[in-house]
């Protein structure tokens, strides 16, 4: 089937069969490789991309259910021309935000994505009030990030990294 | 997955008619249905997304009724709904991850009746109706047991209609890798009654708590449950929990619910 996928920018023209997931098309008929296959079924967050700016699981969606949609994967979050890395991505390296990196690219697009949740006023089951005025609390960022999995528990530097780069970004 | 044809249309008509394969299924977000196509638990002819159809979005209150389209995500409902129905809000806030909630709809969830969802207990304790494109559902008959519904083949469900309580809030009882309720209650206050919906729990799937309805009826507090009893005869059990204690927690979470109702 015919789908045309804009991806981190760029229009790609796939024929593909309608069971490709968007992860599969992106890793085995694009060559995108950064977003990883954890679990296939929706559970750890590995596979997080943004698709309209909203994060999803890249194994639980048909490429062809995304015809014309604007997808950023993990290859697309450094920012600039000289192609740097984005706040976010400088801070997972300050704050030493892995071990392995499998989860990596799942948990940069998925606080990517809920910064920018933060910053419409989007309120969390952890969010006291509707004020629209979120503090990432540790209750906060557990919540918002709680679709993605670290097993080799590197959460402090993972928390560590999202709050500066939220903080960086004006945010507290 | 088995082989499928795939169907995008734009407008409800083309999707009732596009349904009308034989074995063509409806796809909402997905997030259900792709897992169970990946263990090749259904072979559907064709599949007819149902994301572009402007009808079945949109979630509105009209007097004293909150209408939610079919298509309304997860993290839709939690955010729209927050002011004017803070139970039903709260519980699509729990559901799943920010992922699965930026995907999942409520027509989905109500379609497919997972006997642990958590949407059918709202609708079942609000006594709310299930709009098609045919014809309106009460909840009491909407719902005939484990991953079974009044839906025809075909049948889409544009909207769900939930008369506004005074009072309401939601309790479950997560299993923690799933988040899915070992046993959900969801109890919504009106003026002249009670709905206890419990979700999780039963071999049957949601049903209402009616002894405690009548008894949440005369006295809105925690304690007035007290002297119920719930049968552990027909409830679920597996290595989660036991019959006997899902039965034991059905109480527990309908105290908890009173409690902070809001």
């Amino acid at each position: 089937m015919q789908t045309t996928l804009s991806i981190n920018g760029t229009e790609h023209r796939l024929d593909l069969d309608t069971r490709v997931t968007l992860l599969d098309a992106l890793r085995d008929h694009l060559g995108l490789c950064g977003s990883k296959k954890g679990c296939d079924h929706g559970q750890c967050g590995a596979c997080t991309v943004l698709v309209g700016g909203r994060r999803i699981n890249a194994c639980l969606t048909l490429a062809v259910m995304h015809d014309g949609d604007e997808i950023t994967t993990v290859e697309g979050l450094a920012e600039g021309a000289d192609g740097g890395l984005s706040p976010l991505q400088r801070a997972f390296i300050t704050h030493d935000g892995f071990q392995c990196g499998y989860c990596t690219p799942g948990q940069l697009c998925s606080a990517t994505g809920m910064l920018g949740e933060l910053a419409e006023g989007w309120p969390s089951h952890a969010s006291a009030d509707l004020d629209g005025n979120y503090e990432l609390s540790q209750e906060e960022l557990s919540e918002r990030m709680s679709g993605n999995i670290c097993r080799c528990s590197c959460y402090p530097g993972i928390n560590a990294a999202i709050r500066d780069a939220a903080g960086a970004e004006g945010r507290k | 997955m088995y082989a499928f044809e795939f169907e995008r249309p734009g407008s409800l008509d083309a999707a009732v008619k596009a349904l009308q394969e034989e074995d063509a299924q409806a796809l909402g977000g997905g997030q259900t249905l792709i897992p169970t196509l990946k263990q090749r638990l259904a072979m559907p002819s064709k599949l007819v997304s149902l994301k572009g159809i402007a009808e079945l979005q949109g979630i509105a209150q009209e007097g004293d009724v909150l209408k939610v389209g079919g298509g309304s995500t997860h993290g839709a409902v939690a955010r729209e709904t927050k002011g004017i129905f803070a139970g039903l809000s709260l519980m699509a806030s729990k559901i799943g991850d920010p992922a699965v909630r930026n995907r999942g709809t409520m027509g989905g969830s109500l379609a497919n009746n997972d006997p642990a969802a958590c949407y059918p207990a709202a609708l079942m304790a609000t006594r709310g109706t299930v709009v098609t494109n045919t014809r309106e559902i009460a909840a009491e008959e909407y719902f005939q047991g484990l991953f079974t519904t009044a839906l025809e083949e075909g049948e889409i469900i544009t909207s769900i209609r939930f008369p506004l309580p005074e009072k309401s809030n939601y309790q479950k009882f997560e299993q923690p890798a799933s988040r899915f309720p070992l046993v959900g209650v969801f109890v919504a206050k009106y003026g002249d009654r009670v709905g206890v919906g419990v979700t999780g729990a039963s071999e049957d799937g949601v049903f209402a708590w009616k002894e405690a309805e009548e008894a949440l009826a005369g006295n809105f507090a925690p304690e007035a449950v007290d002297d119920l009893w719930v049968s552990a005869e027909g409830m679920m059990s597996d290595l989660h929990g036991t019959a006997e204690y899902r039965a034991h927690l059905v109480k527990v979470m309908t105290k908890r619910a009173v409690a902070a109702a809001e």
